[in-house]
Formats: structure tokens, sequence, C-alpha cells
């Protein structure tokens, strides 16, 4: 069970968290570990190895009934009822006028059973959301966010040291059930840092065991310092930075998660379709810094003098030697256009450049 | 890693060591334990003036931007261009190599005002209550 302190909740693997010398921090409601030995290290581990994430903080959700789907597919940009039993899809969760409520995963456990991943800031907004929509469906929401933890597996040899053909079935971007000791365990072939790997969601009273099983097969622990640097070197988006309700998917470059051809009505459908018709106004883009110094998010985009955009997301790249970040521009500006970031007054050069920054090696 | 008693420290965890009329200035072992992973170190350039208290750079982290306060007033007469390339030197080694910038100060009585080893140890048992 997740419980209070103070005004803080703590995961069902806070305990582990704190054996481990975790420097715990307040996030999104939660108290989570934002690094266990160093961001640097830990960012390394999951690019050459294996790393381990907490990541109980994210909403779960499961939705049971005859229509399931398509109660999945009416608040979801992308058409769940095309997902077959075993399979998961990403997704944007919009309002009427196209804005993004969440980024969100759903899998397909059964044909009237579905789990919906939500971002943890999101969560509690999130569950009355479906619950005020899900009244005119023939399905219900089960709450597993306080029964449940979350614990991704991400690296090369993710797959490798967890071992068992129960792991090794899984196909990327599909997922799976199975017993674990008593308990039943969920896993998906999806992350957030780049790299192949699993995400498991195991019954709270269990996750501990598991943890330490994971931890014994050398799989490093790794907080939310490096899950950040990794997610964006993958250009993978962060709600809140890149997105908000004021952000439509389509201008964030989500387009391939929103389907309009197949003619399944979706929340903001057709205020994404006069969008989709008008052309977006701005882009989200990928910059790389030409100089030494760190773009943050909130950081102005600066070009001939004119503030253009704004950084939504900026780190220090660990892979690349070098600050990167996403931001908003003009539409017309293209990969390879020269522009400044004003990093509190001082200048740093940066470049617009292809997505992603780090792409994993093809496996022989 | 203890405080060492060469020196004087500020509770913005910064450090000065005089020689002379000229003070080396660092941030602490704790400092760079908060801060994490350091990446970037923003530093005045030799000549420029610093006013003790005030801001004369910025350190980043991979996490985070935090603000580096003179602990004494002068001039800048040398900074660690080392660095530049290995801006790690101040998580690997705050009181040696991780060394920022040397001040010809303009007051020295300014360090009067400052911490001793065994302050600053006690300073942060306090803040840690």
């Amino acid at each position: 069970m997740a419980h209070e302190t103070g005004t803080l909740l703590h995961t069902p693997l806070y305990d582990e968290h704190v054996r481990l010398g975790a420097r715990m921090v307040p996030f999104a409601g939660w108290e989570m570990p934002v690094q266990y030995t160093g961001v640097i290290e830990e960012h390394n581990a999951v690019r050459q190895r294996a790393g381990m994430f907490d990541v109980s903080h994210m909403g779960r959700f499961e939705v049971h009934g005859q229509d399931a789907a398509r109660f999945l597919g009416y608040i979801c940009t992308w058409d769940m009822a095309r997902l077959a039993p075993g399979e998961g899809h990403y997704a944007a969760a919009c309002n009427e006028a196209g804005g993004i409520l969440d980024d969100v995963y759903v899998f397909s456990l059964d044909p009237e059973r579905y789990l919906i991943v939500v971002n943890a800031s999101n969560a509690p907004k999130m569950k009355a959301w479906m619950e005020g929509h899900i009244a005119n469906f023939n399905a219900r929401l089960v709450d597993r966010y306080e029964s449940t933890a979350m614990i991704a597996v991400q690296g090369p040899e993710a797959i490798e040291r967890m071992g068992g053909d129960f792991v090794r079935s899984i196909k990327p971007r599909h997922c799976a059930e199975t017993d674990w000791r008593g308990h039943r365990l969920f896993a998906s072939r999806t992350g957030y840092t780049g790299e192949d790997g699993l995400e498991l969601v195991i019954g709270a009273e269990a996750a501990p065991d598991l943890w330490r099983e994971l931890l014994e097969a050398e799989i490093t622990p790794v907080g939310l310092g490096a899950r950040d640097t990794l997610r964006l070197e993958a250009a993978l988006l962060l709600y809140g930075n890149d997105m908000d309700e004021e952000t439509n998917p389509l201008e964030v470059g989500l387009d391939w998660v929103v389907t309009f051809d197949d003619g399944a009505d979706f929340l903001g459908r057709t205020a994404l379709q006069h969008i989709a018709k008008a052309g977006v106004e701005r882009t989200l883009v990928c910059l790389r810094a030409l100089d030494r110094g760190v773009m943050r998010h909130g950081c102005a985009i600066v070009s001939g003098g004119q503030n253009v955009g704004i950084v939504t997301s900026g780190t220090f790249s660990p892979t690349l030697g070098t600050s990167i970040g996403m931001g908003f521009v003009p539409r017309a500006m293209a990969e390879g256009t020269r522009i400044d970031v004003d990093v509190r007054g001082r200048v740093l050069p940066a470049e617009i450049v292809p997505r992603p920054f780090y792409k994993r090696p093809k496996k022989k | 890693m203890a405080s060492p008693p060469d020196r004087k420290y500020t509770k913005e965890h910064e450090w000065v060591k005089l020689d002379g009329d000229v003070g080396t200035v660092g941030i602490t072992d704790y400092a760079q334990d908060q801060l994490g992973d350091i990446v970037f170190v923003d530093m005045p350039v030799s000549g420029t003036a610093v006013t003790a208290l005030e801001k004369f750079g910025e350190i980043e982290s991979v996490k985070a931007v935090s603000e580096l306060f003179a602990p004494v007033s002068g001039e800048v007469v040398e900074r660690n261009e080392g660095l530049e390339g290995s801006p790690q030197w101040v998580n690997d080694d705050p009181y040696g190599d991780g060394w920022m910038i040397r001040v010809r100060l303009s007051n020295a009585r300014e360090v009067d005002a400052l911490m001793s080893s065994d302050d600053y140890e006690e300073f942060l048992r306090t803040a840690a209550e």
C-alpha cells in the first residue's frame, strides 16, 4: 500500500531506497529516489548494462468490460480497438480543444481487460476524468495504483539479466502476465530510456522481493535524475515540461499516435482535424549546444536578436558530453538551423538537430 | 570528508584559503555532494571584481544550476582553467584540484567574519536537525 507521511506518498519500495542510501526528493506528491550513487554513473549503467527504476508513482488503472476498448479509444488519440490481446500502444489523451491532458500507455490484457498507465503528476486528474467519461460505456475503472508497484528494468543486458522464458517471450511493445511466487506479474517490453527492457507491475506486498531479486541479478538501481537524462537523450517527452493542456499532439511530434483515418471518434478529434488542416504554428525540436553551458526548461530561444521560442526540457547529456534539450520554434525552422539559447543572460549557441539524440545500436 | 582546518567557510558552502593577500576559493565537500555530478562551472575572468557574499559565478550539475557566492571581496587574479575540461574535479577533489578562483583581497578583515572548519561542521550538524 502506498501510505502517506506528512504530505508525501511512499511507494512500496521506499524502504529499499532508503536501505540503498538513495537521496530522496519530493516528486509529483511522492518521496522518490533522485539518485543512489550519481546521475552519470546510473545513466551509463542503463546505456551499457542494465538499470532498474521504481516507477510505482505512475498511475495504473485497469479497464474491464465489454466496451473497455471502445472507452479507451474514445479517451485516447490512438484507436485502442486496434490492439490485439498482448499488445500495447502509446497515445495522448486530449480535451475537446485538442490540448494534451496526459500521455498514456495502454495494454490489452484480454479483450475485456486493459491496463492504462498515466503520469504520476496527472494521476488524480486522469482518474476523475476517466470516471466522468466511463459512465457512458459498458465498462468500469479498476484502480490498481495502491495495490501494485511498478519497476522498469532497462538496458542492453536487461532481458538477459532477468532471464527466463517468460521475459524472453515478450516482443517489443507487447505485454504478458504470469504468476511470480503466487503473485500476478505483468510485464511489457516498453520503457522510457531508449533502451530495450521491461516494465513490470507486481502486487505491492511482493514488490520488495522482486526488487531484491533484480538487485541480485546485478541490475543497478537508478533514480529520477538519470531517468530524465536517459529519456531526453531518447527525445521522449515529459508531461509538464514538453507538453501540457495548452499543447496539442501535432506540434510535439505525436501525430503518429493520432488516428484520424479509421473514422473512430475520440475526444479532441474535431479540434485536432482543424489544426492538422491549418498546420501547426510551432514545432518541438531537438537542440544541441555548441558550447559549454547547460540549457534548461524555460530558457528563451533567440534568433537574429528576436525571441523565437522556448526550451521545454534541457539537461547535460552524459552520452554526448554536451547540453541537449527540446524546445518550441516556429514551424519553418529546419534541422541544421543555428539558434542561441539565453541561459540566464548568457548566450549559449545551439543547433536544431535530428530527433532523437541517442538511438541504441542495432543488435547483431 | 572532514573540512580542512587551514581555511574559512561560508554558510553558502564556499571556502577560502589564504596565502598572503590572495585567497583561493572553492566549494565544500558537502556542497559538491548535494549538487551531484558537476558538468560546468561558469567563473569570472582575471581582473573581475567580486564582492563578499555576492554571486560570482554559477555551477551546473546534471540536475540543476546553483549560484556561487564569493567569501571575500577583491579582484580575480586567476581562475581554474582545468575545470573547463574537467568540471568533475569539483566532485572528486573539492578542497584541492576543484578550486575555482584566486582573489586578491581588498579587505582582509572580511575573513574574520567567516567560519572556522569546526564552526562549519557544527553549522552543518545544526542545519541537518
